[in-house]
This record gives structure tokens, C-alpha cells and sequence, in this order.
């Protein structure tokens, strides 16, 4: 470094910086993220639903996870506690009291929402998430590190992670019956629901059919279709007879969930200039305090 | 100013406090077994709701943090080109490739599949704050090693003695070495350079991290601007890191602390923190979230202890020439704005992260704490040995010789 020259110190630094935004064009890198107009989504009324838990017997059967007989999903001693969806059940009902009218409890179906603009998929460093052109947002085993940043990212609080499995531990989540859809199947659950409180369809009409809802029993529900606005609108969309926030679901605003972490990053990365930037200002410094320390020293 | 020369410690390594490390490390390293042959869930007290425990918020980030004296001193030393304080450089260089290896370690065994640590070089992510750090730290930590490198050569050209059949590896290694050296005495400004950016660049994108998590954090410590503060905290940390490293290995080895530099240094240390703490007053007073403070929780009881005993303390500390005089001023004051940043890391990932449906809070298990505590403790013995075997801690130079490498071997 005593010996630099003044044009090696130009030549490398040129090179170094050629080299970093040479690897800025691939940097454009990201998992498929697609917003479709025609993509689909459920309508859960959780006023029509009774909390039979059908759903997820069919959810696990559909997703080859173990799961005890149909006839056991009967028991609703479950209810007591309030369940979330994990590793082993990737939907779960919960129940919450009516204060209107005892004998009609809430019932409230819980999984992935599957956002417009997916936290996960923004999130995850190696783009394992993804938003198909269906509005599913699914999950890649072959690409997943089991880093969990997902499950710090999603507002919902929704993915799940096995971490009892030593080996190859899986993100669990809904993954909107990515698999059976594809072969013209109805998603499990709204296959097997018996009152058809779960409508699968496309998303652009099911807001339509719940605001219609709405108008048509202004006192059944609430006048909000959850989902519609929330982190920049969900997939899945629910209608409630009473405030969403008081059902669990939590506070969100309307702004996309990845909010603004994309925005930093990109303006801290905009076509590397700010690296760069920086780069050849250090450079500059550094040579300017050498050569004052050189001309110091000869003027001595 | 006397003249101050790098060279190996000459002590015994094993001391009482150092076989009481080793006992931690081995303590840990039964818990780590654990973690690898039945789970993460086995070891540590993660949920679904609490994905990241102390292993990212401590290791990682506090980690990175407070690896931050290896690029403040280089851009003191190298970039300002401010020649007295060479003598600090070597032992933040290696404190820092020390604390980044450990960084790297520490991601690696939290991985639930840890032995996929290599998928984001080839599967990118540009939107992920997360892949940007991740490949920033792997750079930085590779820089971190070039940057060492001299060091290497330094002690072993023309010392080269490999034992048994392994001896005629000697000539051909000594050449290596020398071509290594040569080299990199033309090219290093690029790597010193490209250190300093790049840890601008992850010391505030570990603070880009907790972002994304949105109302899931709480709002005294959520801020668009956290980006910033993570930067202007490690920029504030570096020195007083270097400072307290340095008079601990004075007193470890009986050395005479070397106040003039330490001095300088601590009070470069007070308009570093002052700019941090401004952002940071600034940012909650825009924000108006110091609405939280007047409630008594966990929360703003933690807030304030950082804010108060992290930065304001301190920054009054650096601020009177007669702590910055005192070498125990001086480590008292450091180890406040050491424990101030890594309260904050812990803060901004543990405390201020409270998920929804959550069923109870999260508090390390003690195999995430032994882990982490042998961590700390094997790098401190890896310190010890490397400050025995390169020359890394200045003493004043006692002998006339002047030349770069004073004994030649038989290679030449």
C-alpha cells in the first residue's frame, strides 16, 4: 500500500466498482409475484358457520397429515381454548361467545390469508414464497433454509415451523390446495363445508357478493369486509357480525405488508449507486489524506 | 512518541479464568449436540410465534454490532490516515473477524436446515433484507480474512517449519506466503475500502430486518428510520469496543494501557454518540411515541435503561477529560455504550417483538444461553491464542532491528 501509485489506485478501483454493478443486474433476482385480475380467493361468513370443524378434517387429509376420524372433530371441548394453526393443523375454528344471542356462538376459520402483497414472499431471503397467477401464495421445499424469517415478517402470524424435526425441518402453512386446484378441484375445505360458510370464486366477485351481502342484511353483519383493504388486500376475505378485532383478528392497516423494507432497501440499493457512491468517495479521502501525509513528510 | 511494534504475547496460556472458560465452552458444546440431533424445539424455547430467539437477536445482531471496531479503525487508520492509531488496528481486525466468524457460526446452527446455508448464493432474493445482509456479512467476513492475511505472513515468512514428511511443504508454502504478501501490500487499500462499505451497508440493513415485522413491534423502538440508528450505533460502538479490549488485554498481560491512544480515542467516541442519541430523541419526538414511556411496562422500562444508561451516561462520561484520562473512566464508560448497543439489539428483536396470539412470552432456555455464553467464551480463548501465536498487541519496540521480517529461514 506504501508504494501505490496513482494510477494502480485508479485502475483497481475502477475494476472493483465495474465488478459491483456488473452483479447489480442479476440483483433484479425475485420470486414470482404475480397479482392477477382473475385470481381466486374464499368468502368466509363466519355467521353462516357452526363450527363442525370439517374443514380441518379435510384439510389434513388433503395434505396427508395425520389426523384422528371424522367423528372426533365432533367434540367441541376444543373450543375452550383458542387454537392457531401450526405444524400439524394448517387451518383450525375457533369459537367466541355471542353476547347478542348465547345460542349462536362465532365461529371464526383461521389459515393462511394469502395477501395480494405477501410479507413471506418479500421477505424470504431465498425467494421460496411465492404468489401464483391463482392467488395461492405457496411454499418451495427445495429452496427453504428453515431461517424463519417468514414467520417474523407475516402479519398474520401464520406460517408455521417444525421444530421438534432435526433433519429437515418444513414451513407449514395453507397453501390454498395449490395441488388439487391445479387439477380443477375445489380447495378441500370448501368442498367438504356443509353449510358452505367457506365460498371459493374469484376474489374480484366474492367482494362484489359480500358487500351485496351486506346491503341485503345491514343487521347481520357488520358493515367491513375484512381482508378487502387490509395489508393491501387478501385473498381470503371475511364477513362478521361484529368488529374483526374483537374475533382475534388483528389491527392492520391498509398499507402492503412488506411496507416500507422494500423501499429502504431498493433506495439504499438504487442500481448500486449509493454503494458505489460511497465506494469512490472512501477512495478519495483515503488517497487525499495519503498524499497530504507524503507532502508533509517531504516538507520536513 | 515512543514506538510501538505488533508483536506475540509471551505468557502461559492457561490461567484460572481461562480453564473457567473452557468449561463453558463445553458446556455449550453439549447443548449445540443437543440442538443437532433432536431439533431446534428440543433446545431452545422457540414457538411459532417467536421464531427468532437470543441466537439472532444476541449472537447476530448484537454480534455484528459490537464486531464494529474493526471498520471504524479501519477508516480511522487507513482512509483518514491518521498513523498513530495503527496500533489499535490489528487487534479490532481480529476481534472482528473473530465476532464475524462467530456471527456466521451462530446463523448457521439456528438454521432449521443449516445445511442449506449455501442456497442464497445461487437462489437470490433482491427484495429480502435478510439476503442482502446475509451476503453482505459472507463478504465482508471473507474481506475480513484478507484483511488478516499480512498478518500471516508477517509471522511466518521465512518461519515456515512444518514437522516430519510434512517438511518439504516448507519452501513451496514460504514462496506462497510472499507472493501473498507482495500482492496484497499493492491491492489492500481495495479490500480496506470495500470493508468499510460494506459494513455500512449491513450494520443498517440489520436494522431494515426488523421493519417488514411492522405493528408487530413496538412502536417506541419501530421506525423507518432504524436503518439509521443501527448504523449510527455501530459507528459509536466500534471505538469504545477497541478501548475496552485493549485495556483488558494490557491487564491480562501486564502491559502498560496505552492511554495516549486510548484517550484520543475516547474522545472521538462522545460526537459519535451525540449525533446517535439526536437521531434517536429526534425520531420519537416526530413519531411522538414518547406517549409510551408514561405507561410502566416492560416496554418502557427498557427503553429508558438503554436510552439512559447506553447513551446519555456515557456520552457525559466521554464528554469530561478526566474519564477520558483514566483508564477506569474510560473502561466504565466504554462498557456503558457497549451494554447500551446490545441492549438495543436485544430491545429492537426480542423485547419490542410482541407477535400476536401469543400464548406466553419468550425468555431464552438455558441451552440457548449456554450456547450463546460458550460462543462468547471460545472466541475470547480464540483471541488469547491468536494474540500468542501473531503479532497483533503493540508494545514499544526495545530492539534496534527495524527490518519487516527480522529472522530469515533456511528457505533462502
Amino acid at each position: 500500500m506504501v508504494n501505490q501509485s496513482r494510477r494502480d489506485f485508479l485502475k483497481t478501483a475502477a475494476l472493483a466498482g465495474t465488478a459491483i454493478t456488473g452483479l447489480s443486474s442479476k440483483t433484479k433476482a425475485a420470486p414470482k409475484n404475480i397479482l392477477s385480475e382473475d385470481r381466486m380467493g374464499v368468502l368466509v361468513d363466519t355467521t353462516v358457520c357452526i363450527g363442525c370443524r370439517k374443514c380441518e378434517w379435510a384439510c389434513k387429509t388433503a395434505h396427508d397429515l395425520e389426523t384422528p376420524s371424522i367423528e372426533a372433530y365432533d367434540d367441541r371441548n376444543v373450543f375452550k381454548t383458542m387454537r392457531r394453526p401450526n405444524s400439524k393443523s394448517l387451518t383450525v375454528v375457533n369459537e367466541y361467545k355471542n353476547s347478542v344471542e348465547e345460542k349462536f356462538p362465532i365461529n371464526v376459520k383461521v389459515q393462511c390469508m394469502h395477501c395480494d402483497h405477501p410479507a413471506c414472499v418479500s421477505a424470504c431471503i431465498v425467494g421460496a414464497f411465492s404468489k401464483q397467477e391463482n392467488g395461492s401464495v405457496i411454499w418451495d421445499t427445495d429452496k427453504c433454509i428453515g431461517c424463519r424469517y417468514c414467520m417474523v415478517a407475516c402479519p398474520f402470524q401464520v406460517p408455521a415451523f417444525e421444530f421438534e424435526n432435526a433433519l429437515k425441518p418444513d414451513i407449514k402453512k395453507c397453501d390454498f390446495c395449490f395441488e388439487r386446484t391445479k387439477e380443477g378441484k375445489l380447495p378441500a375445505c370448501t368442498e367438504i363445508c356443509p353449510v358452505e360458510a367457506v365460498t371459493y370464486g374469484r376474489r374480484e366477485d366474492l367482494v362484489k357478493a359480500a358487500h351485496q351481502k351486506i346491503k341485503n342484511y345491514p343487521d347481520r353483519y357488520i358493515n367491513r369486509v375484512f381482508g378487502e383493504y387490509e395489508v393491501g388486500g387478501t385473498s381470503w376475505i371475511y364477513l362478521a357480525s361484529r368488529e374483526f378485532e374483537k374475533l382475534d383478528f388483528p389491527k392492520l392497516g391498509k398499507d402492503p405488508a412488506p411496507g416500507v423494507s422494500e423501499a429502504i432497501q431498493h433506495g439504499v440499493f438504487a442500481y448500486f449507486v449509493p454503494p458505489v457512491a460511497l465506494y469512490a468517495l472512501l477512495g478519495g479521502v483515503m488517497w487525499i489524506n495519503k498524499n497530504k501525509k507524503k507532502s508533509e513528510n517531504e516538507e520536513i | 512518541m515512543e514506538d510501538l511494534k505488533p508483536t506475540p504475547m509471551k505468557k502461559k496460556y492457561f490461567t484460572p479464568v481461562v480453564i473457567g472458560l473452557a468449561v463453558l465452552v463445553l458446556n455449550g458444546l453439549m447443548f449445540l449436540l443437543a440442538r443437532f440431533i433432536f431439533g431446534i424445539g428440543a433446545v431452545t424455547n422457540l414457538d411459532n410465534q417467536h421464531p427468532w430467539g437470543i441466537w439472532i437477536g444476541l449472537d447476530v445482531a448484537a454480534g455484528v454490532a459490537l464486531a464494529a471496531g474493526g471498520f471504524t479503525t479501519a477508516a480511522l487508520g487507513h482512509i483518514m490516515h491518521k498513523d498513530q492509531y495503527h496500533a489499535i488496528i490489528r487487534p479490532a481486525l481480529l476481534t472482528a473477524a473473530l465476532g464475524y466468524t462467530f456471527v456466521a457460526t451462530s446463523v448457521m446452527i439456528d438454521l432449521g436446515r443449516y445445511y442449506y446455508i449455501w442456497h442464497p448464493f445461487i437462489m437470490w432474493n433482491g427484495n429480502s433484507v435478510l439476503f442482502e445482509v446475509g451476503i453482505c456479512v459472507i463478504i465482508y467476513l471473507a474481506v475480513l480474512y484478507i484483511e488478516f492475511l499480512p498478518i500471516v505472513c508477517e509471522r511466518f515468512i521465512g518461519r515456515v517449519k512444518l514437522p516430519g514428511f510434512l517438511k518439504s511443504l516448507n519452501n513451496p508454502l514460504d514462496k506462497v506466503l510472499r507472493i501473498l504478501d507482495k500482492g496484497l501490500d499493492k491491492t489492500m487499500f481495495i479490500f480496506i475500502i470495500a470493508g468499510v462499505v460494506l459494513s455500512c451497508l449491513h450494520q443498517s440493513s440489520l436494522g431494515t430486518l426488523m421493519v417488514i415485522a411492522g405493528p408487530k413491534m413496538h412502536p417506541l423502538w419501530q421506525t423507518p428510520i432504524l436503518p439509521l440508528l443501527f448504523l449510527l450505533s455501530a459507528i459509536s460502538v466500534g471505538l469504545p469496543m477497541v478501548i475496552m479490549e485493549s485495556l483488558i488485554t494490557s491487564k491480562s498481560f501486564s502491559l502498560k494501557p496505552e492511554m495516549h491512544i486510548l484517550s484520543n480515542l475516547g474522545s472521538m467516541v462522545a460526537p459519535l454518540l451525540g449525533i446517535y442519541l439526536a437521531f434517536k430523541i429526534g425520531d420519537m419526538v416526530i413519531r411522538q411515541t414518547f406517549v409510551y414511556l408514561t405507561t410502566f411496562n416492560a416496554a418502557s422500562v427498557m427503553f429508558t435503561v438503554e436510552l439512559l444508561f447506553g447513551v446519555i451516561i456515557p456520552l457525559r462520561m466521554f464528554m469530561s477529560r478526566q474519564v477520558n484520562k483514566s483508564p477506569l473512566g474510560l473502561l466504565i464508560a466504554s462498557f456503558l455504550v457497549i451494554f447500551g448497543v446490545f441492549l438495543n439489539r436485544l430491545n429492537n428483536f426480542l423485547v419490542a417483538y410482541t407477535p400476536p396470539y401469543e400464548v406466553h412470552s419468550y425468555f431464552p432456555s438455558i441451552g440457548e444461553i449456554s450456547v450463546t455464553v460458550g460462543f462468547i467464551a471460545f472466541e475470547i480463548l480464540l483471541f488469547r491464542i491468536a494474540i500468542m501465536i501473531f503479532p497483533i498487541v503493540s508494545v514499544p519496540n526495545t530492539s534496534v532491528q527495524r527490518t519487516k521480517y527480522s529472522i530469515r529461514g533456511g528457505a533462502q
